[in-house]
């Protein structure tokens, strides 16, 4: 796998690499390269196999990181890709051209935490969220309790348990 | 393998041309084209989902999947619980397996946090996961069979399933969710005579499979509905995501077990099931061999599980427990394909950030989707479950 690193770094800039076990491996690289270099790890060094994609919400640096999975079957190994978009007008490059289930992963990113990838197929028709038009839910600055407090109502004689409080009270009284 | 016994050659010239992109250029108004909503209810689809299909004569033109019956929002709602809040969210993901879901949910909570659990525990784990496969699988093949008329399948190997849950019911205390896989270890060692219920169980279900054998994979109706339909080339394998039998039934032989052997899988002797051609009747095929193959296992476990020692590792508290800050990916291969959780810990006592990877996010939207394509109506239930799509992994 480090050849494979070393090789692929003379081309393109990797940040951060990091082992976290013996078959997976996660590196970071600047917006403009990521399309390149996927393209380059699928053609070229094996990675033919698109794990997953997803995003995190860094809001603490205002950004968002996408995490692109790559996997390689004759080698075993996974290799994680991180890109980090700023969190204001998110947008990126598609890739649904390298792989046909990569336009459902971006259609799912656009929903949940509304970072843009033009170009690919259907990616502003709703996915899960039916008739949705408020903050994209999985950005961290959605508020759940919020949400539920204003679209669901108490039911009339339910009480409820704060769970963390319950489970100490069970768990461990003593403490 | 022997191809279709009846050919009917459309007349191409009135059906509409494809455009760029490789489907049919369709214009409503033309009133040629009939749309219609397939499902949400589905036979042997555990779940919701729609198929929007649009109609030329019986004949499907365009198909998209729509998804969101079942959203819950797990991966938000676990952003915002303690990891141990987590664990009974997790199995209910995949309603009818859960237990790939608090596998890869422990295990890559464990890798993060650097704990080893106790040998004991890990058979156990190994032993859990194959039970899950084996009711999973007898659950699929009844929704095959009554997707093809033949509703006698599903009544036996529904009762099959009972039995195994009734061992999870023994085992685990629950029956559809067991929320067993604890972070640290599993909840309990086996019950008292166990091993000879479990004995027992296994042989009532091969005897079932060898009738099922004979009624299903025999039967000349389901053969001329299945064999040469719905084909998966094999160089769609990576174009598409496509893990599990669905790949496998292509000659590929991928399987998360024998790839990135996990548990006890290295000291268990098997090797993937395969077949040469994916079209519906080998995916069937190869699948009734896994389930098989998984009786096979559970047999060489219970020899060689250990059945005393610790089944936890000592864990923090659990209220406390801060798992040091990293990420990192968990697989396993369920009935389906590749199951994984992607895991990012900020150090907190809550996730960062927690991603399911379903297999059938990949099959059951672009693949589906685009192979589903000038096939008739009435295969397209048939066609569907072949995938063994559970909706609820798509939408979390």
């Amino acid at each position: 796998m480090k050849e494979i690193l070393e090789k692929v770094k003379r081309v393109f800039p990797l940040q951060n690499i990091k082992k976290q076990r013996e078959n997976l491996y996660f590196v970071e690289t600047e917006k403009i390269h990521l399309v390149s270099l996927i393209t380059n790890l699928r053609d070229i060094n094996g990675f033919k196999h698109l794990v997953l994609l997803t995003a995190v919400d860094r809001i603490e640096n205002g950004v968002f990181q996408l995490t692109y999975l790559l996997n390689n079957d004759e080698l075993k190994i996974d290799l994680g890709v991180r890109v980090f978009l700023d969190r204001e007008n998110a947008e990126m490059e598609s890739i649904h051209h390298l792989w046909k289930q990569a336009a459902t992963y971006q259609r799912e990113l656009r929903e949940m935490f509304g970072i843009n990838f033009s170009g690919s197929p259907r990616v502003d028709k709703a996915f899960i969220l039916e008739g949705w038009d408020g903050m994209p839910p999985y950005r961290r600055d959605f508020d759940t309790l919020k949400y539920s407090e204003e679209t669901y109502f108490p039911r009339p004689g339910r009480s409820t348990n704060d769970p963390a409080e319950y489970m100490k009270q069970k768990m461990y009284p003593d403490e | 393998m022997s191809k279709k016994l009846f050919t009917y050659n459309h007349d191409r010239s009135l059906f509409p041309e494809k455009g760029q992109d490789g489907k049919p250029n369709i214009d409503l108004s033309s009133h040629k084209f009939m749309k219609i909503w397939h499902g949400p209810q589905h036979p042997g689809i555990t779940g919701n989902m729609s198929l929007e299909l649009t109609l030329q004569g019986d004949e499907v033109m365009d198909c998209e999947t729509h998804v969101g019956y079942l959203h819950r929002g797990f991966e938000k709602l676990m952003e915002r619980r303690k990891y141990i809040q987590c664990f009974p969210i997790v199995c209910r993901v995949a309603v009818p397996e859960p237990d790939f879901n608090e596998y890869c949910f422990a295990s890559a909570m464990e890798e993060l946090a650097g704990i080893q659990i106790p040998e004991n525990a890990v058979w156990l784990r190994n032993l859990v996961l194959e039970m899950s496969r084996l009711q999973s699988y007898l659950m699929w093949i009844g929704g095959q069979a009554g997707s093809l008329g033949q509703g006698i399948i599903g009544q036996w190997s529904l009762y099959c399933r009972d039995l195994v849950l009734d061992r999870f019911e023994e085992l685990t205390g629950g029956r559809i969710y067991h929320m067993y896989i604890i972070p640290g270890g599993v909840r309990g060692n086996l019950p008292d005579g166990f091993l000879k219920r479990m004995e027992e169980t296994l042989q009532i279900i091969e005897s079932f499979m060898k009738d099922i054998k004979k009624v299903m994979f025999n039967n000349a109706v389901f053969k001329k509905r299945t064999v040469e339909m719905g084909v998966i080339e094999k160089d769609w394998i990576y174009k598409y995501g496509i893990t599990g039998p669905n790949a496998r039934a292509t000659g590929i032989a991928k399987d998360v077990r024998k790839d990135y052997p996990y548990l006890k899988y290295p000291d268990l002797d098997f090797e993937p099931v395969t077949s040469e051609y994916s079209d519906i009747y080998n995916r069937a095929d190869v699948r009734r061999r896994d389930l098989l193959l998984s009786i096979d296992l559970i047999r060489q476990i219970l020899a060689k599980i250990p059945l005393k020692g610790d089944i936890r590792a000592k864990t923090p508290n659990v209220l406390h427990w801060k798992v040091p800050s990293g990420e990192t990916y968990s697989r396993a291969e369920c009935t389906r394909g590749e199951y994984g959780y992607y895991l990012v810990s900020d150090g907190s006592e809550y996730p960062r950030r927690v991603n399911v990877r379903g297999p059938s996010y990949t099959h059951a939207v672009a693949l589906l989707e685009d192979m589903i394509i000038n096939e008739n109506i009435a295969d397209v239930a048939g066609l569907m479950v072949s995938l063994h799509t559970y909706p609820p992994e798509i939408e979390r």
